[in-house]
């Protein structure tokens, strides 16, 4: 096991770099006027609905800072939500509460903060302190998304969430995120979430790796990742690919959750998605991005491209 | 991809124009590749002294010329009570003083400078045309004809025919005794150059040699053969041209032409200074349209202004290299230029220590302030005057312990700064000391490493001296920004997937 390979083999297995993915596919096939489509989660949930497709529900947006008085209010009827800032990326800002009694609210490692902590949480979000560029921000308040039992120890703390690689409106790579005591319930892969590459055609589980290496159980709980499979897979490859007409954006992460009760949900679209998802699947995106450009454009009907692809790549 | 022609043709164009602009500079502006490299001028004074008769008085002094080897950059007089007139579009040139009426000991003083200057578009000039023999007494003119048949025998051509007489004259012969009679050696080899036929110039030289005073003018025999011109000092039968060889007068005329006066007598004294290349050159050409010349022409204070300007792109560039090539992440784009800027400003060390003390007593002020739910905007700027106040007081201390000289870091970018502290105690709040620790300290060596490519004298000189590399930079940055290739840290990051057993799947 050598921790240096050369550019050489790097192409040869069609690994994506970054400097390439920034050329080629984003600044390529990404109109720049569409970013802020995706980079403001609240637009993205306006053109999802509008195209129908399921979202978290939103109980309210913080605009103003005055607003913030007139929380507890809105947060009462509310069991559990989720805060989040609407230009945030990377899981910066993110707070989600499964629980309250109007003085405490309760995080998923049920650590309690109190009315005053959310509200200096809701203005700094609006300051900018966690949007790209420090520019003044929105709050979004959402509704919490109840994991599927499917997952129940799968998932430490955190609802595992599911990113597709969208090119062109063929989805070309997945892979689902599982947050670890490692990860303190966030789903980063650095931080030690497990990466979990899914097979296109059965939406089952094909390969993983926790801080880049393999493994075959969930370090926490011991399950074995072979067996994870996600349900009502085809209809998430649907999803994924409808993303394209929704955003025309060519080149897209889709990152998708499953409700317990609603089913997949649509959580964000990324117009710069990473390039960790390869090394979850245990191989490089070059190759099928160059397929799919062979492949025609628009011609197809999203669930004929999801067909195509699941034909095309396994 | 079929805008890919058009771009390689900018870019071979913006390296085009920027390294024929910084060639166009050292070529024809003599503007040097490195710096540190120092000129000769001399200031060289001639002293005319002489006794007034009660009458008008009309001087010339000749006077020296721009010529190969020396490039004339000031000339002045002293010579009070005396009208005075440059005739340099004479045949030969010379100063002119002039006045009604002057008694008794007269000084005038010419002064020139001299560039020692190894290109001048000057060439000397050509041969002039053949005087007739002076006639002979019928004696002489036989002994002078025996000498230059026997001299002819052994010289190729004019110069070492001239050499040959000057030899001759040199040593005891008879005929040259005999010639010798009611001449001193010079005019002696003037005529018998004369008699020969040899197109020759006689010229007056001064010999500059630094804190020099009292030196006489030493007559000097230009000849030529062809392209070639020799010199012959008259007075040691010599040949050759010492570099430091200023000819005062090249046209075989008398230094001095004077009206109302007698007891003339001309001596030169003359002394060396050294100048940084850029000074000597900016005399040079202080009469070229000032586009040609270069910021050096400014103000000292806007100078150092552009000195720091221009480097920012050498900076930039360090920056894009560290992300596009090697991969690093850096809080804040080009916040290590700014940090390197700073630097520049103060000593390495003590602008270092400053910084991290800065910064941190920002995020131990920044953790006090979190516990008071304040708007972000009022933390940032409570932080902002905190840290203002905290480096004027460290500034002060360090000054009067005597820590450091004239330590300023004030220089620092205190609003990037603040964000900074922000972002880093943001990042301590979430992800632990540890990763503040990486992203700052990563910063900090991509900083340092702008700082020492920045503080490079060579680097400085370049980037001051030839605005036109800007260019290049360019090109090299927008080159560097369609570099699709893989990233130094991706060869880690990615080495995984060429582990065979690494890449085996569940199942
Ligand atoms: N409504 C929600 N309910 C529960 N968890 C959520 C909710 N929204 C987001 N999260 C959690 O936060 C993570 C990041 O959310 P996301 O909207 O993708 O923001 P980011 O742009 O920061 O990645 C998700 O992977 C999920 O674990
Ligand atoms: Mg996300």
């Amino acid at each position: 096991m050598s921790w240096l390979v050369s550019p050489r083999r790097l192409r040869e297995l069609g690994v994506l770099g970054m400097n390439e993915r920034n050329i080629h596919y984003i600044a390529g096939f990404n109109e720049r006027r569409l970013f802020p489509l995706v980079d403001d989660k609240l637009k993205t949930k306006e053109i999802a609905l509008a195209s129908g497709l399921a979202v978290p529900t939103l109980i309210g947006v913080v605009r103003y800072q005055h607003q913030i008085n007139e929380i507890a209010e809105v947060l009462h009827n509310q069991a559990a939500f989720c805060i989040k800032p609407a230009k945030g990326s990377g899981g910066k800002g993110i707070l989600v509460i499964h629980d309250h009694d109007d003085e405490l609210y309760y995080k998923p490692n049920d650590q309690g903060l109190t009315l005053g902590d959310v509200k200096r949480h809701l203005s700094n979000i609006l300051a900018g302190l966690y949007s790209l560029g420090g520019q003044p921000d929105k709050a979004i308040i959402e509704q919490l998304i109840h994991f599927d039992d499917h997952f129940s120890g799968y998932s430490f703390e955190g609802v595992p969430d599911i990113r597709i690689i969208v090119f062109k409106g063929y989805p070309v790579m997945a892979m689902m995120r599982l947050s670890t005591a490692a990860s303190d319930g966030k789903a980063n892969l650095h931080q030690g979430a497990v990466g979990v590459g899914i097979d296109l055609r059965s939406g089952r589980a094909s390969h993983a790796v926790q801080y880049d290496r393999v493994v075959h159980k969930h370090p926490d709980t011991g399950l074995p990742l072979s067996e994870v499979s996600i349900p009502e897979w085809d209809k998430l490859m649907v999803m994924a690919a409808r993303c394209y007409e929704m955003s025309d954006l060519g080149y897209i992460g889709v990152d998708i959750v499953l409700d317990a009760h609603r089913g997949p949900m649509l959580l964000e679209l990324n117009a710069r998605p990473g390039l960790a998802i390869q090394i979850a699947n245990g191989r490089g995106l070059a190759e099928r991005l160059v397929q799919v450009k062979t492949f025609a454009e628009r011609a197809r009907m999203p669930d004929e491209r999801v067909a195509l692809v699941q034909q095309s790549f396994y | 991809m079929q805008q890919k022609v058009p771009f390689y043709i900018l870019l071979l164009l913006l390296v085009g124009i920027g390294l024929g602009s910084a060639i166009h500079r050292h070529i024809d502006l003599e503007v040097p590749w490195t710096p540190g490299e120092t000129r000769e001028v001399w200031s060289v004074e001639a002293r005319l002294e002489f006794t007034a008769r009660d009458k008008p008085v009309i001087a010339l002094l000749a006077i020296p010329e721009t010529q190969p080897g020396f490039t004339l950059l000031e000339q002045g007089t002293a010579s009070p009570g005396y009208g005075l007139s440059y005739l340099t579009e004479e045949d030969v040139p010379a100063v002119r003083w002039s006045t009604q009426k002057a008694t008794g000991k007269q000084v005038l003083y010419y002064r020139a400078q001299f560039l020692l200057d190894t290109r001048t578009d000057k060439v000397w000039p050509g041969p002039p045309e053949i005087e007739p023999a002076p006639i002979l007494p019928e004696l002489e003119n036989v002994a002078a004809g025996r000498l230059l048949d026997e001299v002819r025998a052994d010289s190729a051509n004019q110069i070492t025919l001239v050499a040959q007489i000057l030899n001759t004259i040199k040593a005891n012969d008879q005929k040259v005794s005999l010639l010798k009679q009611g001449r001193d050696d010079v005019e002696l080899a003037i005529m018998l150059t004369q008699l020969a036929g040899v197109a020759a110039r006689p010229v007056t030289a001064v010999n500059l040699r630094h804190n020099r005073r009292n030196q006489d003018g030493i007559p000097y025999l230009m000849v030529y053969e062809e392209d070639q011109v020799a010199f012959f000092n008259l007075q040691t039968g010599k040949e050759g041209k010492p570099a430091r060889l200023l000819l005062w007068e090249m046209n075989g005329q008398p230094l001095i032409d004077l009206e109302g006066g007698r007891n003339t007598r001309i001596s030169f004294s003359m002394a060396r200074v050294i100048v940084p290349v850029q000074q000597a050159i900016e005399e040079k050409y202080r009469d070229l349209s000032p586009i040609r010349i270069s910021l050096h022409s400014l103000p000292q204070e806007e100078q150092q202004l552009f000195r720091g300007l221009l480097l920012i792109p050498v900076g930039v560039m360090v920056v894009m290299i560290v992300r596009v090539l090697v991969g690093l992440r850096t809080s804040g784009t080009f916040m290590p230029v700014l940090i390197a800027l700073a630097l520049m400003q103060t000593a390495l060390g003590a602008g270092l220590a400053g910084f991290v003390v800065v910064i941190f007593a920002g995020l131990v002020v920044r953790s006090y302030l979190s516990r008071l739910n304040l708007l972000l905007v009022a933390r940032i700027s409570a932080v902002i005057i905190v840290v203002i106040l905290l480096t004027a007081t460290f500034s002060v201390i360090a000054y009067n312990l005597r820590l450091v000289e004239g330590l300023n870091i004030m220089f620092f970018p205190m609003i990037i700064i603040a964000w900074t502290i922000e972002r880093l105690s943001l990042l301590w709040e979430e992800e632990g000391a540890k990763e503040v620790l990486q992203q700052g300290g990563g910063s900090l060596m991509v900083a340092l490493l702008a700082y020492v490519v920045m503080s490079n004298i060579y680097v400085q000189h370049l980037t001051f001296n030839f605005p036109g590399l800007q260019l290049v930079l360019l090109a090299f940055v927008l080159m560097l920004g369609s570099y699709t290739g893989y990233r130094l840290i991706e060869l880690v990051r990615f080495s995984p997937l060429a582990d065979k057993e690494n890449t085996d799947q569940l199942r």
